[in-house]
């Protein structure tokens, strides 16, 4: 599992780690059954507090990316293609949720909105 | 189990007033205190250790009532004020050897463990030795009888950067099994944003908030906008700053209305503390 964090980015601690975690268990990156490291040794190696491991873990477990046995740890789910495209799908609509109230603020209509997107996804802009 | 539990702490003094302190901290955990110089952060330390007398409220410490079992819970509790200033003459062995006695676990094994991990050379004299190797000293000397609860005043000021961050990992590492918990009051609060899961902040002697760290962050706001953007929102702001480039001002999440479009952003915890304190110089 890697993760680096950033301490001068604006997104709290426990998202990077959800973020980061996530995106490597629904790449196939981290397997079914991969056991993460118990919440507290991860606190004290990452060097962040306990209660941010365990929100990031509670995130992940929320979304079904990972199964909590008691007494014995978390462990990345087992699921189905189907499961992980919803899971994937889901994840990527929050962010699209969250990214269009942003657009409609400034009172794009969709179709703007798709053509600038094309664009990006054609060739990304150099943007400051 | 909460490993400190303290309910509405009251104390009045000529010039100050400590008003209604409460909070707590479950075992296992780290606690940042933090406050400005003389807001009240060491007068609620001494309260929570029985050194001096409140008004009113009440001190629980591992859920014993600090008043009635107070030689007890003292055998439990480690606890530092800044650095060693007294017996300056003697050398750090003797002052030990006076020390140690009071404790009925005193481990010399971990003691020396971290006069070496502090590089404490035991035959210099208390006088001799700078401030962090002071406040280092005080620190070996609380942590060396098994305490469950560590209550450090300002234990990383006079620290220089190196020995911070080997302070925090040695914080980190004390907690990780779950048993041991940490108040520490600062106003190095770089070094709370990372290690600590909650915070408790005081401001001129009242608790203005106590929560898990990132809801504490979480319930502010920094908005930064142009002048004319200011008046419809200066009535919710905690305080604010204006300049020729516009103004920034601290705000409560739950007082903040995205459709303004003034751009908001996660404020650090001295921001918080900034702009708390310029809450009152506005309305002097």
């Amino acid at each position: 599992m890697n993760i680096a964090i950033s301490n001068t980015s604006e997104k709290p601690i426990y998202q990077q780690l959800f973020e980061q975690i996530s995106a490597q268990i629904l790449k196939g990156e981290l397997e079914s059954g991969y056991s993460l490291p118990p919440i507290r040794q991860a606190a004290q190696e990452l060097r962040v507090s306990v209660i941010t491991v365990k929100k990031a873990w509670e995130e992940l477990e929320r979304c079904g990316l990972i199964n909590t046995v008691t007494g014995k740890g978390c462990f990345v789910a087992d699921f189905s293609p189907d499961d992980k495209l919803r899971i994937r799908n889901e994840m990527i609509m929050k962010q699209m949720v969250h990214d269009t109230s942003y657009y409609k603020s400034f009172g794009l209509t969709l179709e703007e909105v798709m053509e600038l997107m094309k664009k990006i996804y054609e060739a990304p802009p150099d943007l400051p | 189990m909460l490993a400190l539990d303290i309910r509405n702490l009251s104390k009045t003094y000529p010039n100050f007033q400590l008003k209604d302190v409460t909070f707590q901290l479950e075992k296992g955990y780290i606690m940042g205190f933090i406050g400005a110089n003389g807001a009240g952060k060491t007068t609620t330390i001494k309260s929570m250790l029985n050194l001096i007398h409140t008004d009113s409220g009440e001190v629980r410490i591992l859920g014993k009532n600090i008043a009635e079992h107070e030689i007890e819970l003292k055998q439990e509790i480690g606890y530092a004020f800044g650095s060693i200033d007294f017996y300056t003459r003697s050398k750090i062995k003797t002052l030990t050897d006076v020390v140690k006695k009071f404790y009925a676990n005193w481990d010399d094994e971990i003691y020396s463990y971290y006069l070496r991990r502090f590089k404490l050379d035991e035959n210099k004299k208390i006088v001799e030795l700078s401030t962090g190797m002071r406040v280092k000293y005080n620190l070996a000397l609380a942590l060396s009888h098994g305490p469950k609860l560590l209550i450090l005043d300002e234990p990383t000021s006079g620290l220089d950067p190196i020995a911070r961050d080997d302070l925090l990992d040695l914080f980190q590492s004390l907690v990780a099994e779950g048993e041991i918990s940490i108040l520490f009051s600062t106003h190095i609060t770089s070094d709370l944003e990372k290690c600590a899961d909650y915070i408790t902040y005081i401001h001129n002697g009242r608790i203005i908030n106590s929560a898990e760290k990132e809801e504490f962050i979480e319930s502010y706001l920094l908005l930064n906008g142009s002048v004319s953007q200011l008046d419809p929102v200066k009535e919710q702001l905690i305080s604010y700053k204006t300049n020729s480039f516009g103004f920034t001002g601290l705000i409560h999440a739950k007082d903040f209305d995205p459709s303004l479009n003034v751009k908001a952003a996660r404020p650090t915890l001295e921001e918080i503390m900034i702009y708390f304190a310029k809450k009152e110089d506005m309305y002097v």
